[in-house]
């Protein structure tokens, strides 16, 4: 589904990404680990097709079309999300009123109508049920004044409504205390399908209790040093990343 | 592909103008210049009786003696006025036509502009007085207002039919020497709306008023007085449009309004003249007075979205003089391009326990400037008066400027004031992460910019909000930076 080949990608003249070799296939989970700094989260932007970032070599593919040309907002409709570190506020702008524009984005650019309010009301209702937000929250401006925990469970509730084909979660687990954290994993978890596939971008080992991945890779220095199953996040909670460091520094 | 800045402060300099077209209409337009004969010709032209002669001449020698203000933070070439025709009428127009007899090229501009003169607004319940370069040509639904006693007409009918109401009221709020444009206006406007509420009665529907600068060199000088007797209700909605030109038209309006004990006045305004193009040649100079008087336990709401027009002036006033009486104030302003605005508000208090509300949202963009600002005067005898202001600025790109100049004069102790600021920037982090979702730069723009400005938006008539939400959006499509 998504096939990334000798990804290299610079900010400032500065590289960051120097070669990331992952595929990720339909139904899988995949977990990227790493120290500070590996560059995780630019892979995440990268994938995402954030400008700000400059690919220099290498290529990305999602579902064999080459996305080197294809806007943010394009790769959206194609269903590539990425559930942010960091989410932004815009104050004024509801969650429901976001939501609805968004939808109603993706529709257009398929060369759909609308979709009617009351499919809307029933999709809403049907995933904020199932990430247990209240519907009060809704009628909220995006992510002003929300709490740590609830601007992650938003990005969840985001990604539950638009369905996306590669979800990339940032870290979605900081920030979390143990009971949203289960109830962002559980919600993770239903919208997982055999269509669909998930990267987890994440420090710990801690979230992987929660959605356990098919596949955990460390990055270090731009680059996938290690692969391997589930077990290598726990040799890595056990051992820190310094072992890494050393052997890749041979 | 996202936007890089340079590649959105092109797309913005390409962005047009949407109403700039010119309507070949033949009119009836004076010579040059401004001296007492023009002032005589014009009150001549309109049939008006001996005492508005006398009325526009005294306001003529009072702003002769008078300089052009330069305290607010625009800058910009002074008009010449001996440069421009003080009076160009559409040639067709007869004030005792009805619908039917209207020209068709004029029905045409309507058309382009957006408004429909005939059953449509019937069932939008709005009724509509065109002003076309100084003359109003059209006011519906004059005989369901009547029904109500409601007047609804041109100002320059209405010196004729009701002598006695405007003789009493013009004036009294904005008299001529309040400063030098509503002394150039007073000597000289041609036309306008007139309406009276009478006592009790709650007007049905919105009234409404276009004005369109239409003619080359000509200034437009309307004069809107707006009676609202004793616990009586009206909406009035105004909209303003010009065509693109070069040189820069003069707009120097005065809007009066007056609300007896108990009344309410909603006076909502989208104004969208000619801003002038992107390197800031042409556009409208929109220079305008607009106060209300509060009488006894009566509210006065002034609503505004001010998009166009190359350097605005403007402050939308209410002198709370009954006790009891409220003045609200909500507004947005957008400036782009080169475009400067100075525009606030003033709230005088003058009886006691009167409130008001100030909502300021400033957007600019481009090499614009934009400017709150208000003053907040609460007189002595204004015991328990009550003030709560927040101007909230919003900036696009690195080259614009917004400022504020909050003004405060308390001359009573139990007085209570509070002023709220706010000054952020669209960041490339809010359009990636809309990107992100689906939702292209244009779209994230309007729809934060729409966030931003929600409270105000809120405060305008249904019909009326969502022609200021597309305003909004053609006035700043991709002006990030």
């Amino acid at each position: 589904m998504l096939k990334i080949k000798d990804l290299h990608a610079s900010v400032d003249d500065k590289e960051i990404l120097r070669g990331i070799n992952l595929e990720v296939k339909a139904g899988e989970v995949h977990a990227i680990m790493g120290p500070n700094g590996s560059g995780k989260s630019t892979l995440a932007s990268v994938i995402a097709g954030n400008e700000r970032f400059e690919v220099t070599q290498g290529s990305i593919e999602l579902s064999g079309e080459d996305l080197e040309e294809v806007s943010p907002e394009e790769r959206a409709h194609k269903g590539v999300f990425l559930s942010f570190q960091y989410p932004v506020e815009i104050p004024g702008v509801s969650v429901t009123n976001f939501m609805k524009t968004a939808i109603n984005e993706s529709r257009k650019a398929k060369g759909l109508e609308d979709m009617p309010a009351k499919d809307m009301l029933k999709l809403i209702r049907e995933k904020s049920e199932l990430l247990e937000i209240d519907r009060k929250f809704l009628s909220r401006s995006l992510n002003e004044g929300f709490s740590g925990g609830e601007k992650k469970r938003n990005e969840i509730f985001q990604m539950a409504m638009l369905e996306p084909k590669v979800a990339i979660l940032d870290e979605t687990d900081s920030g979390l205390d143990i009971d949203a954290l289960r109830i962002v994993a559980s919600g993770v978890n239903k919208l997982k399908s055999k269509d669909n596939a998930v990267i987890l971008i994440t420090h710990y080992q801690r979230l992987l209790e929660y959605i356990v991945p098919d596949f955990v890779h460390v990055l270090h220095n731009g680059k996938i040093v290690k692969s391997g199953g589930k077990e290598l996040a726990l040799e890595l909670e056990e051992k820190g990343y310094d072992w890494l460091k050393q052997e890749t520094a041979v | 592909m996202a936007y890089t800045e340079e590649e959105l402060k092109k797309e913005l300099e390409t962005k047009e103008y949407e109403y700039g077209f010119y309507t070949d209409i033949e009119s009836d337009t004076f010579p040059v210049g401004l001296n007492e004969e023009i002032v005589i010709a014009i009150s001549k032209k309109k049939e008006e009786p001996e005492w508005m002669t006398q009325w526009r001449l005294e306001a003529f020698r009072i702003w002769e003696s008078m300089e052009e203000p330069t305290w607010a933070n625009v800058h910009y070439e002074k008009p010449d006025f001996q440069k421009i025709s003080y009076y160009s009428a559409p040639k067709s127009a007869d004030p005792n036509k009805t619908l039917d007899d209207v020209d068709p090229d004029l029905l045409e501009m309507y058309r382009k502009l957006g408004i429909s003169v005939d059953e449509q607004k019937k069932l939008q319940n709005v009724a509509v007085d065109i002003v076309v370069d100084s003359v109003s040509v059209a006011t519906t639904f004059k005989k369901t207002l009547a029904e109500k006693g409601i007047i609804f007409m041109p100002i320059s009918e209405a010196i004729k039919e009701h002598p006695e109401l405007v003789k009493k009221y013009i004036g009294s709020v904005v008299p001529q020497k309040d400063n030098f444009y509503a002394a150039l206006n007073s000597a000289v406007f041609t036309d306008g709306s007139f309406c009276y509420i009478p006592k009790g009665v709650r007007c049905p529907m919105e009234l409404s008023t276009y004005f369109r600068i239409n003619q080359a060199g000509t200034g437009q000088f309307e004069r809107t007085l707006l009676i609202a007797d004793e616990d009586s209700y009206v909406s009035y909605l105004e909209g303003c449009t010009a065509p693109s030109r070069d040189e820069n038209q003069l707009h120097a309006a005065v809007v009066e309004l007056i609300a007896l004990d108990g009344a309410e006045i909603k006076y909502s305004t989208v104004q969208n003249w000619f801003p002038g193009n992107s390197e800031g040649k042409g556009g409208v100079f929109n220079f305008v007075t607009k106060r209300a008087i509060c009488e006894k336990n009566a509210k006065v709401s002034w609503t505004q979205v001010e998009t166009g027009s190359a350097v605005t002036w403007k402050y939308p006033s209410c002198i709370l003089k009954g006790d009891n009486s409220i003045g609200e104030f909500y507004s947005i302003a957008v400036t782009n391009n080169y475009q400067q605005a100075d525009t606030g508000t003033k709230m005088i208090h003058l009886g006691k326990n009167t409130k008001s509300t100030i909502i300021s949202k400033g957007i600019s963009a481009g090499k614009s400037q934009n400017s709150y600002r208000g003053l907040v005067q609460i007189n002595s005898r204004a015991d328990g008066a009550r003030n709560f202001s927040q101007c909230d600025s919003l900036l696009m790109g690195n080259e614009c400027g917004a400022h504020t100049f909050p003004y405060i004069e308390a001359k009573n102790k139990t007085a209570m004031i509070e002023h709220e600021a706010t000054t952020s920037k669209i960041g490339e982090d809010q359009i990636f992460y809309c990107n992100q979702r689906g939702i292209d730069t244009e779209k994230a723009i309007a729809l934060i910019v729409n966030g931003f400005s929600k409270e105000v938006l809120n405060k305008l008539p249904m019909e009326f909000a969502v022609e200021a939400q597309k305003l909004l959006e053609i006035s700043l499509e991709g002006s990030v930076g």
